[in-house]
């Protein structure tokens, strides 16, 4: 009996060594990076620096109200779709969800050119306005992120508990308060946390649609690789890092929509 | 009456909603059909553009590095995540727990710190950015989805096929070929084809694990743009192309779905 028995779990090792070796090992990478100076040593400098300066919470500020801004925006026009697409028998709702996600399939960078380009003809030109047209490059990156998950939330809807709600003698507003927004949670949960942390950390929006005149968290840690500053870098992944564990655990009790990117094919 | 007004709202609220997600993207095919430098300027109808295309070594050689690293980063994946997922599905609680948590890592985090987070790991071991550390950047990338589109699929099979394979005298590696990868497939296959989806629309790991020399259609685009201001008239072209391949493949995908629907009848 010295033969050792084949178990399938042991399918699992070379999964299990890819991700120690370039999913864990470099965030512990990072962590280092972080308090450590040039030769190695332990320091605080890098963190105390970064937050010494204006500019850096500059940074973050915006990040921060772009990013709900982002959410919001998204949410409000999103939602609608989404429950128009589920309530209102619409034909081939699955076909106009594809629709308004398909532009997802052509490539990110040159999508976001495309909407600049759409800008300068307008005459909105993003060296004159980038928050205003980093605003609106963001909404039409994230729109698609936010209609899947509502979406596939609103078609699971208990259609009879809102019918009750009305034959009960409820406004329509009602219901929708009462009935339709709280069972709908999950896919706004979902879909905020699908566009308000990736908006917070991503630079190439407002790089192309704000011509470089504002700086998102996602920007520094960019500026801060293009100049080889390792350790200054890590801090600020650091602490986007913290953000989005905060960010989980604060939605951790409450229940989403699972696998919202999966859900594109 | 009013439902009638509403469903009518509801619609043109839609259609405009779409609209203005296209309007890019169709302005730029409008300008692809004349040869005007800028857009705007229509100076007559023009099909130059596509054959100035294709003979723009640099974007033919950026859209094919795209397409090679698309499919050779998502065939890792592939077989990385359906063997991983395979061993997970059997691991015990403890590792299972530990093996999901792992993979929701790169999902959860934000693209830039795990791009800044490979690219500090190959520094600190001294690798040379190469065509391999962008490779398994973008299998960072996608693996977990692999893992995500695999694992609802394990959890609806049979737990009890394989082992009557076994107990009827099939070797494992035999009943896992011939028992657990067809039950599987769909997973696989969707799995693959977000991985290949990712992967083409993927700017920022790209550009922080790649050598400088090697550019693919996202750091092509970044650089024109960066440099330029609006898209060169070339790329008006590309985007067309790019626009119509996505919108066949919507219709194929719909047409294929209803297919299958009838079937199931």
């Amino acid at each position: 009996m010295s033969r050792i028995k084949f178990s399938r779990k042991w399918l699992a090792l070379p999964y299990g060594i890819f991700m120690i070796l370039f999913v864990i090992i470099p965030l512990l990478l990072i962590l280092a990076y972080a308090f450590t100076d040039v030769d190695g040593h332990f320091t605080l400098e890098n963190l105390t620096g970064f937050f010494g300066s204006a500019s850096n919470i500059n940074t973050i500020l915006v990040s921060f109200i772009i990013g709900a801004l982002n959410t919001v925006i998204c949410l409000l026009l999103g939602y609608p779709v989404a429950y128009f697409l589920a309530h209102r028998d619409m034909k081939m709702p699955t076909a106009i969800v594809l629709l308004f996600i398909m532009p997802m399939w052509i490539n990110f960078v040159l999508r976001t050119a495309a909407t600049r380009d759409l800008l300068y003809w307008m005459g909105l030109n993003g060296g004159a306005h980038p928050y205003l047209c980093t605003m609106i490059g963001m909404v039409y990156n994230y729109l698609p992120f936010v209609i899947l998950p509502l979406y596939t939330t609103m078609t699971k809807l208990d259609y009879s508990q809102i019918e009750a709600s009305s034959d009960l003698g409820a406004r329509p507003w009602q219901t929708f308060v009462k009935i339709v927004l709280p069972m709908s949670a999950p896919g706004i949960v979902s879909a905020a946390t699908m566009v308000f942390m990736p908006t917070m950390s991503s630079y190439v929006i407002s790089d192309v649609m704000g011509e470089r005149k504002l700086s998102l968290i996602g920007n520094s840690i960019q500026l801060y690789f293009d100049q080889g500053l390792w350790h200054m870098g890590s801090i600020v992944a650091v602490i986007m890092l913290l953000l989005i564990a905060f960010g989980m655990v604060a939605t951790k009790n409450v229940q989403k929509e699972e696998n919202v990117r999966g859900n594109m094919w | 009456m009013v439902k009638q007004t509403t469903r009518i709202l509801a619609r043109v609220f839609v259609g405009i909603m779409l609209l203005i997600m296209y309007a890019p993207i169709l302005l730029l095919m409008v300008f692809s059909f004349t040869e005007a430098k800028v857009i705007g300027s229509w100076t007559g109808f023009s099909l130059d553009l596509y054959p100035d295309l294709f003979r723009n070594t640099e974007i033919v050689t950026a859209v094919v590095n795209t397409v090679v690293v698309a499919l050779s980063s998502a065939a890792v994946s592939t077989v990385l995540g359906t063997v991983g997922a395979i061993g997970i599905h059997y691991s015990g609680r403890r590792m299972k727990t530990a093996l999901e948590g792992v993979s929701q890592i790169p999902i959860m985090n934000a693209e830039i710190v795990t791009a800044l987070s490979l690219t500090i790991l190959f520094v600190y071991f001294g690798v040379r950015f190469n065509f391999l550390t962008l490779l398994i950047g973008h299998v960072v990338l996608t693996l977990p989805f692999v893992v995500l589109s695999i694992n609802p699929k394990l959890q609806q099979m049979d737990p009890n096929i394989y082992e009557a394979a076994l107990d009827l005298g099939a070797r494992p590696a035999h009943a896992l070929r011939r028992i657990i990868l067809p039950e599987i497939m769909p997973g696989i296959f969707s799995g693959f084809l977000l991985s290949v989806t990712l992967s083409l629309d993927d700017y920022i790991i790209t550009a922080f694990t790649r050598d400088t020399s090697f550019a693919t259609l996202s750091t092509y685009v970044y650089g024109v743009t960066s440099k330029k201001g609006t898209l060169p008239p070339t790329l008006r072209a590309l985007t067309t192309l790019i626009f119509l391949v996505a919108l066949l493949l919507l219709i194929l995908m719909n047409l294929r779905g209803k297919k299958r629907e009838e079937g199931t009848r």
